[in-house]
């Protein structure tokens, strides 16, 4: 508990963009309940011009309260963000943003940058 | 303002883990060390102040195991080195390669040395299967015997589940069992078991047991941590772990950590008059909070339902991870704990729940309640409150329910 942010506490209180987009354009999902956490991320993308863009993003996850967090903070991240930046978000940008998750969280729990690839890949498999 | 209000109105269930000290022990101690500094070793008057209040604090230990005499209380620094020393000890006095029966739930003091003591070939092992409550098996305990067991371990009361285990059975057969060895010549086999969960709640009678071995931890009966007892009936081998100065019987060496043997002893007193008020208090708020939860949907008891010490529940709830309903209860202020891989510092699971059957996603989302003398039905009262909501909240975000 102690090992937790603030920030991580309150993302994992009051999560952002929880749920799941019906008719999502990518899907993405990580994880395995194994070591004690799963995700579930679907998006929707916009074309903007020759731009593609994360115009919605939610989440669902099973897991500790740094998955959950680092789930809310993916979302928040990722909207808004062409997919090739969005890409480019990593673990590290996400614990980041956190003010930093316990190291023995890292592995496991930050899960959060692997389904949103996922998810764009997801998308892109299907448009192409 | 908020967390000023859960601070103040912080709710304990985790006695499993600790409990805290009764303010009766506490004065006990002080008490004791403003006045009484001696070492019990020393032949002068000071050593002979301590060494009395020494002497009389085992016989407390004594009289209240029902043990015959005070020379078979160990003095240790708790539950994981009586069990330590308990196992090596007495393995260490076998001369051919013995074997040993102990059950895949016991603590970790328990199993890990087991497991070392097996890697380094020095023992054979076997541990007992648990069936979906915790239990083993009498029958499997009895065919696991071989020629060359020699001891047989087992914890008394879960502390995970809080299920029990048939102790005072296999310590009866284990005594009809010696006889007949005894006259086909293969070596006798001693039971120890680790009474701490069981200590604060349960018989401990070491002559009701039929056990050779019992270990024991103050701080889960209203002591201060950091010192237990092992209970060694006369005439089982030990051999010692400690070595250094003759201090308990040559069984193990250093200056008694008397202040603490002080505040055992006196939680011990306490209990002896007091156990029985607190267990019928403790069974029934844990009987009300056991109802209250299960009547959460997807919700389940872990361990026996009825074979259990009273003062543990422990559920799993469906598609929800433990250390987040913990995580969420404290920040109510209210603190238990859970056998989930994320609190564990390890990947996998408790050992325990893995043990009794349930799957990976089923022991992640195991949460332990313990209750003690200073719980009250208010305390319950607000879990109840506030746990469904916690669980709801956790639920709608999940992907797996």
């Amino acid at each position: 508990m102690n090992d937790y942010s603030q920030k991580v506490i309150d993302h994992f209180t009051h999560p952002h963009n929880v749920g799941v987009i019906k008719n999502a354009d990518g899907v993405g999902e990580v994880g395995n309940p194994t070591c004690g956490d799963m995700m579930k991320l679907t998006i929707k993308v916009e074309t903007q011009g020759n731009k593609e863009i994360i115009s919605d993003i939610k989440f669902q996850t099973y897991g500790c309260a740094a998955a959950i967090a680092t789930s809310s903070m993916i979302t928040d991240l990722a909207k808004g963000k062409t997919l090739d930046e969005a890409e480019k978000i990593t673990k590290d940008d996400v614990a980041e943003e956190l003010g930093g998750i316990p190291a023995i969280k890292m592995h496991c729990s930050n899960l959060a940058a692997d389904a949103l690839k996922k998810a764009i890949e997801n998308y892109r498999s299907k448009t192409q | 303002m908020k967390k000023e209000m859960a601070k103040s109105e912080k709710i304990y269930l985790d006695y499993s883990a600790t409990t805290p000290i009764d303010p009766r022990v506490a004065d006990e101690m002080s008490r004791f060390m403003a006045t009484n500094f001696g070492n019990p070793s020393s032949i002068h008057s000071f050593g002979r102040d301590a060494k009395k209040v020494l002497e009389e604090s085992r016989e407390v230990c004594k009289d209240f195991i029902k043990a015959e005499n005070s020379s078979e209380i160990i003095f240790t620094s708790g539950g994981s080195e009586s069990d330590n020393l308990a196992i090596r000890g007495l393995i260490a006095k076998m001369r051919s390669k013995p074997h040993m029966i102990t059950s895949a739930i016991e603590h970790k003091a328990v199993l890990s040395t087991v497991k070392e003591l097996e890697e380094k070939g020095l023992i054979e092992a076997s541990y007992l299967k648990v069936d979906k409550h915790g239990q083993i098996s009498m029958d499997i305990l009895k065919r696991e015997i071989r020629h060359n067991t020699v001891l047989i371990s087992i914890m008394y009361a879960n502390n995970e589940i809080g299920s029990l285990q048939p102790i005072r059975e296999i310590g009866k057969y284990l005594e009809k069992l010696n006889k007949e060895r005894e006259r086909a010549a293969f070596p006798k086999i001693y039971l120890h078991t680790d009474a701490v969960q069981a200590f604060p709640h349960l018989n401990c009678d070491v002559r009701h047991l039929h056990v050779d071995m019992m270990s024991v931890s103050a701080h889960k009966f209203y002591g201060p941590k950091g010192v237990g007892f092992l209970y060694v009936k006369k005439g089982t081998p030990l051999a010692t772990m400690i070595t250094g100065g003759s201090q308990e019987f040559g069984k193990r060496a250093g200056t008694e950590n008397m202040i603490s043997i002080v505040g055992m002893a006196k939680a011990i007193k306490i209990l002896e008059k007091e156990q029985n008020k607190d267990v019928e208090k403790i069974q029934k708020l844990k009987d009300k909070l056991t109802e209250g939860i299960l009547e959460i949907a997807g919700t389940h008891l872990s361990g026996h339902t009825k074979e259990r010490i009273p003062s543990l529940a422990s559920f799993l709830f469906d598609g929800i991870e433990g250390e987040s309903v913990l995580i969420s209860l404290d920040l109510e202020g209210i603190a238990v704990s859970t056998g989930s891989a994320c609190t564990s510092g390890t990947l996998s699971p408790s050992h325990v729940l893995m043990a009794c059957g349930y799957t990976h996603v089923e022991a992640q989302g195991n949460i332990r309640f313990s209750l003690g003398r200073f719980t009250k039905d208010a305390d319950i009262k607000r879990v109840l409150e506030v746990l469904p909501g916690i669980v709801e909240r956790l639920r709608e975000m999940s992907p797996l329910y």
